[in-house]
């Protein structure tokens, strides 16, 4: 369980760094946003991802995945937060699948996981209901009716909830807001009567969806795990998820970091490159140190979570360091880039913006902070 | 069964049969302050038990006080995996370190590289079996972050130098039986004037005298030269390139000195100094819960980092100057971890002497923690070397 990449795992890095290098750089996230598009991403490049086998790295071979893991996820997820590229590879391919695996019968993961792996359907999950992320919280109602169940409540922050073709919503069939028990998963068509979509545009100009349920029909057969009893598979998809995200958020920081070092040496004041002053140095070399570290929690976790390990515990250490990483660098790439930074003819501005987004995902430093004491007894 | 399990049968076995039972339990095992459980050999070293003399007697005797150094310069001959194991079956039994010293961290690495035979064969096999303690004379009155600037003279007498000057924050030289020190062979050329000796510190003319620190703790020296003769033949490397071993020496106190994250996790100090609210089974204090995690967070992730350096460097990479950010982050941690401790602890952490802070043990660590961004480099310097040799910044 060494913590280096092994070669196969190191190709497949500069498969990913390459292809989203050349398909998807910054300026097609750019025109995507200046046109408006409300898709949010390429259909074409989704295509290819598919065919690349990306969109199926966390699904078993038998149904039509690549099996690489969360390490191979984490990667690709790291190059596609170095060039900021659009897809719903995180909503669809990590977050799902991995609700998918963790908590769907055989004929289920038979019926809508190969779809997830090639590309051809989009799914997503819907779990937080405000502005802060709380699992536990789940208050949206599934009442039992004949044959199903009925759905009523809202969904917010739902990761291209817009564009899905289905929405794995967690409803509360008993119990209280607060209480793990009594939550249960369903797996909902887009097109359902009383679903209403609002696609809600963020900061990073990517596209998240607000979802209201008036009275959605389910059939029982659409329920992934057993009723009242999902939280754990729950978890242990959101862990998986948590930690891709901190991938996806260490290549945000790693590129913002690169850019900005690398403006250090060209940009001249004083008749010198700002980057021979001590105070800009200082800051480098210590936010350098900080990345690294970064890296190593997140590298550990992917690696752990592909040994077998319990991972709940590095899951909240990686996303809190990630997500604490990323704000410091990010901050710090505006900062030393000057009034250029502040325009937004300059990318350096998405990275923060992706950035924040990512560190609410799934929990930020102080919901993972809290999680880490509670999981070690404090 | 692997040769590997192989070695782990006949180590346990042997460890079962040779390590005192007084030897299987923690001892004060802080290397940064001054534990009397700690053994660190040399020729003055008065042993706290017969279990402990013994215990470092079998362990030298079989090299594995050094267990990656060649047998034939008295260490144990193991491969790292064989190391790793006998790391593991020793943490098993809780057994103590048998022997700590400047000579295995610091010097001894440098000679595997950079000595002569007679050197090796000479020092090494002392150094494994705890018989000669060293010291290390690096810093100077005026030449501390910029240790190139040292000046202690050594002139050249044909088969000897005799050597002038003074070093300071000479760690336990007063202790020390030799010393391995940086001189000045050449006066006009800064880096390519250094030289890098070995000698005995009952050599005519060597004198020390204990700092007093903060923390109320004497473990650095000043150490005085008033015309030392020093044998040419303990000259290691070829005169005037002592810079090399110095630098490739501080590389190993770096990672030696950023690994000394305290043992016992910082929530459970928390625990039991604030305790935890009886309906919610949180830490009674939401503020340093808070903070306990936030800390907590980074020093799990810095040791990852470690492990990561450390799979990284037997894979074949290079960890450079790398080692220079590890010493930064480490130390700094370390800093803020005792911080962290005081606020816990509240004003029971500030208590100087007595027998309910165990003669003040948590105030003394705090302060001795601050002498960790400081000694080997400083904090300052670790981040100037990260932003030239790593981030290639202009000077």
């Amino acid at each position: 369980m060494a913590l280096v990449l092994n070669e196969e795992q190191q190709l497949l890095k500069e498969s990913a760094e390459g292809f989203f290098a050349e398909k998807a750089p910054i300026s097609q996230l750019r025109s995507l946003r200046d046109s408006g598009d409300e898709t949010g991403f390429s259909r074409e490049l989704w295509q290819e991802m598919g065919e690349m086998g990306f969109a199926g790295l966390l699904v078993d071979e038998d149904n039509g995945g690549t099996g690489f893991g969360l390490v191979g996820a984490g990667i690709v997820a790291e190059a596609m937060g170095r060039s900021l590229s659009a897809s719903p590879f995180l909503a669809s391919s990590i977050v799902a699948a991995s609700v998918i695996q963790a908590a769907g019968s055989d004929a289920q993961k038979s019926e809508l996981l190969p779809a997830i792996a090639a590309g051809e359907t989009i799914m997503t999950l819907a779990i937080d209901e405000g502005a802060r992320h709380k699992p536990e919280g789940t208050a949206l109602k599934a009442t039992e009716t004949e044959g199903g169940y009925s759905l009523n409540g809202l969904k917010t922050f739902v990761s291209e909830g817009h564009v899905a073709d289905k929405i794995i919503v967690a409803a509360r069939t008993s119990g209280e807001p607060g209480e793990q028990a009594g939550i249960s998963l369903f797996v909902v068509d887009s097109g359902s009567a009383g679903l209403i979509v609002d696609r809600t545009s963020m900061a990073d100009s990517r596209n998240w969806a607000k979802l209201t349920f008036e009275n959605v029909q389910v059939g029982a057969d659409s329920m992934l795990g057993a009723e009242g009893k999902a939280f754990a598979a729950l978890d242990g998809a959101l862990d998986r998820s948590r930690i891709v995200v901190a991938a996806e958020l260490l290549g945000v920081a790693q590129e913002a970091f690169d850019r900005t070092v690398e403006y250090l040496r060209e940009r001249k004041q004083f008749g010198v490159p700002i980057g021979s002053f001590q105070g800009l140095q200082h800051r480098a070399a210590h936010l350098f140190g900080e990345l690294a570290v970064a890296r190593s929690a997140v590298l550990k976790a992917m690696v752990s979570a592909d040994a077998g390990k319990d991972i709940a515990l590095l899951a909240s250490v990686a996303k809190a360091k990630a997500s604490k990483t990323a704000e410091l660098a990010t901050n710090e790439a505006v900062q030393m880039h000057g009034g250029i930074g502040m325009t937004d003819e300059f990318d350096i501005g998405f990275f923060i913006k992706r950035a924040r987004v990512l560190q609410q995902l799934f929990g930020d430093f102080n919901f993972h902070a809290d999680r880490f004491a509670t999981l070690n007894g404090y | 069964m692997s040769d590997l399990e192989a070695f782990r049968q006949e180590t346990r076995a042997w460890l079962e049969e040779n390590c005192p039972e007084s030897m299987r339990s923690k001892g004060a095992t802080d290397i940064s302050g001054s534990g009397d459980d700690i053994c660190w050999g040399g020729r003055n070293f008065k042993f706290q038990s017969e279990d402990q003399r013994l215990w470092l007697e079998r362990m030298g005797g079989r090299g594995w006080t050094v267990p990656t150094w060649p047998a034939e310069y008295g260490g144990g001959g193991l491969s790292k995996d064989q190391a790793k194991v006998l790391a593991q079956e020793l943490r098993r039994i809780n057994a103590r370190v048998p022997l700590v010293s400047f000579g295995i961290w610091m010097l001894g690495p440098a000679l595997l590289k950079f000595g002569t035979e007679e050197q090796k064969k000479e020092h090494l096999p002392k150094i494994a079996r705890g018989e000669i303690r060293w010291c290390q004379g690096y810093s100077e009155p005026n030449a501390g972050s910029d240790l190139a600037s040292l000046a202690t003279k050594a002139e050249d007498r044909g088969d000897h130098y005799i050597v002038n000057g003074q070093k300071v924050w000479t760690s336990y030289a007063d202790k020390a039986d030799w010393i391995f020190c940086l001189i000045r062979t050449n006066p006009n050329d800064k880096h390519n004037g250094i030289s890098f000796v070995l000698f005995d510190m009952e050599t005519p003319g060597v004198s020390t005298k204990p700092i007093k620190l903060i923390s109320g703790s004497s473990p650095f020296c000043e150490t005085f030269f008033d015309d030392v003769k020093v044998p040419k033949a303990n000259l290691v490397g070829e005169e005037n390139k002592g810079w090399t071993i110095a630098k490739y020496l501080l590389t190993h106190e770096r990672t030696g000195i950023s690994d000394m994250s305290g043992p016992r996790p910082l929530h459970a100090i928390a625990k039991e100094a604030i305790g935890l609210n009886e309906t919610t089974n949180r830490l009674a204090d939401d503020a340093l819960r808070h903070q306990v995690a936030a800390h907590e967070i980074d020093a799990m992730s810095f040791l990852m980092t470690m492990e990561r350096a450390s799979d990284e460097a037997k894979a074949g990479g290079d960890m450079g100057a790398f080692s220079s950010m590890l010493k930064y982050y480490g130390t700094e941690l370390n800093k803020a971890r005792n911080e962290l401790t005081l606020k816990v602890k509240g004003s029971d952490a500030l208590e100087w002497e007595g027998q309910y802070s165990n003669g003040g043990e948590t105030a003394r660590s705090w302060l001795r923690s601050k002498g960790n961004s400081i000694e080997g480099g400083t904090s300052e310097i670790q981040l100037n070397i990260v932003a030239k040799r790593i981030l290639d910044l202009p000077a």
